[in-house]
């Protein structure tokens, strides 16, 4: 342990005993720590433990077995580059380098800032707009390298200002 | 707070008169209700909304018109849907840019706007009323009751179209005679394998318990399917008043809904209901004046298709990895933390309110012998009409697809329909005219399943279909047991090497093999149905293996490592489009001018063809084809 | 018992109520080939489907090892569904292992060999790629390979059933599910004590001992001094790795093997026992006395050390600082003996024989170190043990009785043969103890009050001439828990407490032989419920036997205060057979 902040540890064990009433909580302790972090990382599941009296490895099984719960943080935005043939073909590999460059991280992996995530897909089935990424399920089209900074930016920008960035 | 039946009724003889006002036009205003299903909601249903709401402020025409969202319509390829009261038009496909119009030529002008009535297909003939198309007319609501109608979120409206009603006629009858009601409805479970509702029930009442427990299992996770989705986001009420009855019958004081967490809009309204119902005292103790006490309790799956499965679904509740636990002891005599437990489907629970309240015989005179009432279909795949349909059991698959469903796009030939998910199978053809029913099902080699409904064209490459669904089966088995957790990676490896041309004709007996081994040695149903679409696509569609396996060939030319696309060299104008949009730079210009064209014909390299299929889509000459 | 009326194919038989298939086809002379099944149900129940069987009107076929019994039930085992059934379902399990079972140390004792052979597996059968493999060798104790792991979910029971701590787990799902400590860590890595009651119950090669022969054939190889010692719990079971009936002690030809592999010296370990008593009685003695930290407890056992480092930092005073005894013996031989014999420490290899795994890591321990010499170079288990035998090509059974070197530490008392129960370290501390308060000994010699061979809690208060010792005895960790949060909550009404990391004490330790019935066939069918018993009165046995009985009474312990220590807890004592714990983080930053 020693990685959580002392409110982090606080938080956790405020939602540890939202459900002191409840049987068997440890679904639903799973399922806000999940909606309020993003992630359930070991430590986490430490505290957990102490809570319930489950062991770290129950819970570690539990967190592994349902998808919706993760073990590493994802960015509040997710850039899922297609590694198709179509797309790998049109470039894609450039693109996801290019992001990979500017982020400073690599596939599967999220920035410090926890704004992005970077992930490679398999064929998403947008072959015709070849490359194609998606961030948080918007679809770009016919992406090359030299618009990523664009669209890196316009992320960072509306991050700042709340805004739309304003188009070159 | 409705304290006795008494009150019961009076509060719901007026809530009846409000809600008639509203839909007759009695109050003297107009109605627009939107349809708030998930689909319509993700195409902008709330933009719409809000627009008729901001234009309804402007004009200043609150007084004569009112809006409201209520659950799903069902017509999902339709939507998003406005419907207006009294006069029950309509409008379909409608977006926030339609607005406007609606409010200026109908509400306010009277003048219905055409263009966005709904066209039938076969008459080109517009249809201004939901009863008179095709897709409803067929159709029998009785889990559905309600939905598309009544505001979800508004208990009275629900109250006002007859919601505890059934309760409190169970309320006035023995245990056992509840019971005795419900197996003479003949209810079999909604879920899957269609285990007579009343029987689980009768169990559970059997075993002398303190502590009992109704689980209502709402965790569906068929690919297509969304009629649980759907009852839960249009009548939230109905299952409630199902789950109640259930726990009066067989002495239960705790219900638990495990939904999908994947289900936000479901749950939301789910939990407004059991709100709203406590806050009204019609959950809690002593319930209208009774000795029976019923709490609601809200759980949420998360993202595990095999807790669908009744025991891995209590071990989820009971927080741990969902893997299914052998049985014997069923959950009615141990189940959740131990005590006599029914598990029954949102679906089945819907339509309990139906039975206690128009009795057991309005239920049964539906359908056919064994297999009574309705059945939700959530009809998907090649099909014009997408959507949710409920259907009386022992109508045909014909109907389903062809009356109800519209036929297939694009003037395309069916080829077979997949009814029960990835646990089901696909039926061709030859069994169209099969009155839909649990045990009929079965015998023609699928199951009823939870009501997926997945019709495939001929441009379907049934291999490919088996292999998706085992994809999807290998990704959720649970891993407890050796059959499925190692037999359906086997055969997903061995489909994996047909599609890919890679297949030899000793694959397809260990394919067979293993459906046996994986169908008689798995843990749970999950495992014991996993190699029902290998199963009935290797009777059906045999042919079509062998030519993936000796010809190297997919006759639908769907997999991609045994089809090829190819220009038609005369046909070709040397337009060049195709080769623009060519994300491989496969194809090239050749010196042939076809006679009559200017421009030589371009042609595909298949050695570089990534397969994408854009040229195809690409070429306005349809020159291009897949062999 | 109810009996009810049953019958396997086609004949009736009478069974009781109650128990499984594959338990009443047992008891009327069948045995169903079964895989995962164990213990009554400690295990992922019914995930194997090895033991599949036909039932008259049952929706297809059951798996025995969950399946009820009931009136009139027809059972088929033979049928050819059945059998093809069983036999894909091994076929299945083996197209997902990795099947290099000459190299694999359960070659001999692997029960998914035994199935595979009885179901009669095919070759290659539904061939494709296995499940991604983990290994784990970092923990000096425990070797963990997921690719021999079939997912029994034994190990998993047993963790939790025995130590409440749960350390294994399953993680992921479907065909990339596989046994381990959270975050697929080492057992090194987490809370693991290493107690080894994982690798016990494990069906094939998934989780063994961290083998050390290899360490003891180098030190043969670099013409070291190498010396043997063994546990008093090994000569209760080694025997069972030879075709005797559990219980059966086999002291005379475990050292006469023990000489025939070659061992410069062979000590029992009883005489680091004795000493132990001393040690440990005296400074129970100075506790009661000097208001010291009480309730005093054990810590001869190195899996209970290490459950109380990681859980209950706090409680580390209540430890005794004694060694364990073969520690204690091997700081012996490293001085005393090395001096007397004029040898160079460094040049003695001191093996020891257990019953144990954890004694593997508590010998690495820095604690354990004298100089920065270890005291002990290399343990190794029961089963290792008899390996060594087996490679040597020793015919154990016709091997003569032969007796422990007597030089220098040949002595020892029945009060250090139980140190291999439970109980046992307590009733040795008593009759020492009682001594040393009274000036004479018991008359009526054992302490019946602190014996039993099961896991649990045990609890008495001894009258000692006016004085009152409350003593409680645990074994496992489950039981320990509820006396250590006694001592935490401040409720304890103990002076002295006996904490055992096994249920059982070490005649049930994580080094021990296996015990399956497939594999003993002169066993009855309940041998999962008395083995524990039958080992125990193998060394209760021995007690009596013992002409000397108390540990104060042992000449040679007598002799070596007298000439080497001076007395117990003295400064040279403390030096070589004291040591210190310290508290550690369960899931330690990577």
């Amino acid at each position: 342990m020693g990685k959580l902040n002392a409110t982090a540890v606080a938080k956790i064990e405020e939602i540890c005993s939202r459900y002191t009433d409840e049987k068997t909580p440890l679904m639903m302790i799973l399922s806000d720590i999940q909606n309020e972090y993003g992630y359930i990382p070991l430590e986490v599941q430490e505290i957990v433990s102490k809570h319930t009296g489950i062991s770290v490895a129950e819970i570690y099984g539990v967190v592994t077995f349902y998808s919706f719960f993760s073990l590493t943080p994802k960015g509040k935005y997710v850039i899922g580059c297609c590694l198709g043939t179509a797309c790998y073909v049109k470039g894609a590999g450039e693109v996801i380098d290019r992001f990979s460059e500017l982020l400073n991280i690599k596939p599967g992996e999220t920035t410090e800032d926890g704004l992005f995530t970077l992930d490679a897909l398999r064929c998403i089935g947008a072959c015709g707009i070849a490359p194609a990424v998606t961030i948080n399920g918007k679809v770009y089209p016919k992406l090359d390298s030299t618009k990523v900074e664009d669209i890196i930016y316009q992320y960072r920008w509306n991050e700042t200002h709340g805004e739309e960035a304003p188009t070159a | 707070m409705i304290e006795n039946i008494e009150m019961l009724e009076s509060h719901s003889a007026e809530c009846t008169k409000a809600f008639d006002k509203k839909l007759k036009g009695i109050d003297g205003k107009r109605h627009i209700i939107l349809c708030g299903g998930t689909g319509c909601l993700s195409n902008h249903s709330t933009e719409i909304q809000d627009k008729f709401e901001q234009l309804i402020k402007e004009k200043n025409i609150g007084y004569k018109v009112e809006v409201n969202q209520v659950g799903c319509f069902g017509f999902c390829s339709q939507g998003p849907f406005v419907k207006i009261y009294p006069e029950e038009t309509l409008y379909r496909l409608v977006s926030v840019n339609d607005v406007e119009e609606i409010i200026e030529s109908d509400i306010i002008n009277n003048t219905v706007v055409e263009r966005l009535l709904y066209v039938d297909p076969a008459t080109n003939e517009k249809i201004s009323k939901q009863d008179d198309i095709t897709f409803y007319k067929k159709q029998k609501r009785i889990a559905l009751h309600g939905c598309g109608v009544i505001n979800p979120e508004d208990i009275n409206e629900a109250l006002g179209m007859g919601a505890f009603k059934g309760l409190k006629r169970a309320l006035s009858m023995s245990r056992q005679e509840v019971i005795d009601e419900v197996l003479a409805s003949g209810i079999r479970g909604r879920g899957g394998a269609g285990f007579p509702s009343g029987r689980k029930w009768q169990f559970a009442y059997n075993v002398e318990s303190d502590e009992k427990y109704v689980v209502c299992n709402g965790d569906e996770g068929d690919p297509g399917a969304f009629m649980d989705r759907s009852i839960l986001e249009g009548n939230p009420l109905a299952v409630i008043e199902g789950m109640m009855i259930a726990g009066y019958a067989i002495g239960a004081k705790n219900g638990y809904f495990y939904v999908r967490a994947e289900y936000p809009i479901a749950v939301n309204r789910l939990k407004i209901a059991i709100k709203q119902a406590e806050e009204m005292g019609l959950l809690g103790d002593n319930i209208l004046g009774t000795d029976f006490s019923f709490r609601c309790h809200l759980r949420l799956g998360a993202g595990a298709f095999v807790c669908g499965e009744e025991t891995a679904l209590l071990n989820s509740i009971e927080g741990k990895r969902g893997m299914p636990r052998p049985r014997p002891p069923f959950p009615a005599v141990k189940g959740l933390w131990g005590q006599p437990t029914i598990i029954n489907n949102v679906e089945t629970l819907a339509c309990i309110p139906f039975i206690m309240r128009e009795g057991a015989q309005a239920f049964s005179s539906v359908g056919t012998e064994n297999s009574k009432g309705t059945k939700v279909f959530a009809l998907g795949g090649n099909v014009n009409n997408v959507g949710l349909v409920e259907v009386p059991m022992g109508t045909t698959l014909r109907e389903l697809i062809f009356d109800i469903g519209g036929g297939i796009p694009n003037g395309k030939k069916f080829k077979a329909i997949q009814t029960g998910g990835p646990s089901g199978g696909c039926l061709t053809e030859e069994f169209l005219d099969e009155p839909i029913d649990f045990d009929n099902l079965v015998a023609k080699g699928s199951m009823m399943g939870s009501g997926g409904a997945i019709v495939m064209d001929e441009d379907t490459c049934m291999v490919d279909v088996a292999k998706f669904y085992m994809e999807f089966i290998c990704d959720e088995s649970c891993g407890k047991c050796s059959p499925c957790r190692i037999g359906t990676k086997r055969m997903l490896e061995i489909l994996t090497r047909i599609t890919e041309g890679q297949g030899t004709m000793k694959d397809l007996e260990d394919l067979e093999e293993l459906s046996e081994t994986v169908k008689a040695n798995s843990l749970c149903a999950l495992g014991q149905t996993a190699a029902n679409p290998v199963t009935s696509t290797l009777k059906h569609f045999r042919d079509e293996y062998i030519a993936h396996i000796v010809d190297k060939k997919c006759p639908a030319h769907i997999c991609k490592n045994l089809m090829q696309y190819q220009i038609n060299l005369d046909k070709c104008v040397g337009c060049g489009l195709c080769a623009k949009g060519c994300p491989a730079g496969c194809i090239e210009r050749t010196y042939y001018i076809p006679e009559g064209h200017k421009l030589a014909s371009f042609n595909i390299d298949t050695s570089k063809c990534v397969k994408c299929g854009s040229c195809m889509a690409a070429c306005r000459l349809k020159a291009i084809s897949k062999n | 018992m109810n009996k009810i009326n049953i019958k396997i194919e086609g004949i009736s038989y009478q069974v009781d109520e109650n128990l499984t298939i594959l338990e009443a086809a047992k008891a009327c002379g069948y045995e169903i080939p079964s895989l995962c099944a164990f213990n009554h149900g400690e295990c992922n129940q019914g995930s194997c489907r090895v033991c599949l069987v036909e039932v008259e009107g049952a929706r297809g076929l059951v798996a025995s090892c969950v399946y009820p019994v009931s009136e009139g039930m027809s059972i088929k085992i033979s049928s050819a569904k059945a059998v093809t059934a069983r036999r894909e379902s091994v076929e299945l399990l083996l197209s997902n292992h990795n099947k290099n079972c000459q190299q694999c140390d359960k070659n001999g004792q692997c029960e998914l060999l035994h199935v595979a052979n009885i179901t009669g597996a095919r070759d290659d059968a539904f061939a494709g790629v296995l499940t991604e493999t983990h290994i784990d060798r970092l923990a000096p104790g425990l070797v963990r390979d997921t690719s021999k792991c079939i997912l029994c979910g034994r190990c998993i029971a047993r963790c939790e059933n025995a130590q409440g701590i749960g350390i294994l787990g399953y993680e992921n799902r479907g065909f990339n599910t596989f046994v381990a400590p959270a975050e697929d860590r080492s057992f090194a890595d987490s809370p693991c004590i290493q107690c080894g009651q994982c690798v016990n119950v494990c069906p094939t090669g998934a989780l063994m001992e961290h083998s050390e022969i290899d360490k003891v054939d180098a030190a043969f190889k670099a013409g070291k001094h190498v010396i043997v010692q063994a546990a008093p719990a090994v000569r209760a079971a080694l025997g069972e790795e030879f075709d005797y009936p559990i219980g059966t002690p086999v002291t005379g030809k475990m050292i006469a093997a023990l000489r025939r592999l070659g061992f410069e010296r062979v000590y029992d370990v009883n005489f680091g026992a004795d000493l132990t008593i001393m040690e440990e009685g005296t400074e129970l003695l100075g506790r009661l006395k000097n208001n010291g930290v009480l309730p005093m407890i054990t810590s001869c056992s190195p899996g209970w050390v290490n459950y109380a480092e990681y859980n209950y930092g706090d409680l580390l005073p209540h430890l005794s600082s004694c060694k364990s005894p073969h520690q204690m013996q091997g700081a012996i031989i490293k001085s005393y003996w090395a001096e007397q014999h004029g040898i160079n420490p460094e040049d003695i290899f001191v093996v020891s024989v257990m019953p144990c795994v954890a004694k593997k890591f508590e010998k690495e321990r820095e604690q354990q170190k004298v100089n920065g010499i270890p005291d002990v170079d290399a343990v190794i288990t029961t089963r290792e043990l008899a390996r060594m035998i087996r490679r040597a090509g020793i015919m154990f059974n016709r091997l003569p009785d032969e007796e422990w070197d007597q030089d220098i530490m040949g002595d020892y008392t029945g009060a250090a043969v139980i140190f291999g129960v439970t109980g046992g370290v307590m009733e040795a501390a008593l009759r020492t103890v009682y001594h040393a308060l009274t000036g004479k000994e018991k008359e009526e010699i054992v302490f019946t009050e602190v014996r039993g061979h099961e896991a649990g809690i045990r609890e008495a208060s001894i009258d000692i001439d006016g004085t009152v010792v409350n003593v409680a005895i645990a074994s496992g960790m489950r039981s320990a828990k509820v006396l250590l949060d006694q001592i935490k909550e401040g409720t304890s009404k103990y002076h002295f407490i006996e904490i055992m990391g096994c249920p059982g004490g070490c005649i049930n330790g994580g080094g021990q032989p296996y015990v399956r019935s497939c594999f003993l066939p002169n066993e009855s069918d309940d041998i999962m419920d008395t083995y524990k018993e039958k080992r125990a009165k193998a060394l209760y046995s021995e007690d009596e036997r013992q002409v000397i009985r108390q540990s104060h009474n042992n000449p040679q312990i007598k002799e070596l205060y007298d000439k080497f220590l001076g007395e117990p807890n003295s400064h040279k004592a403390h030096e070589l057979l004291h040591t210190s714990y310290a508290a550690r983080e369960g899931f330690n930053e990577l």
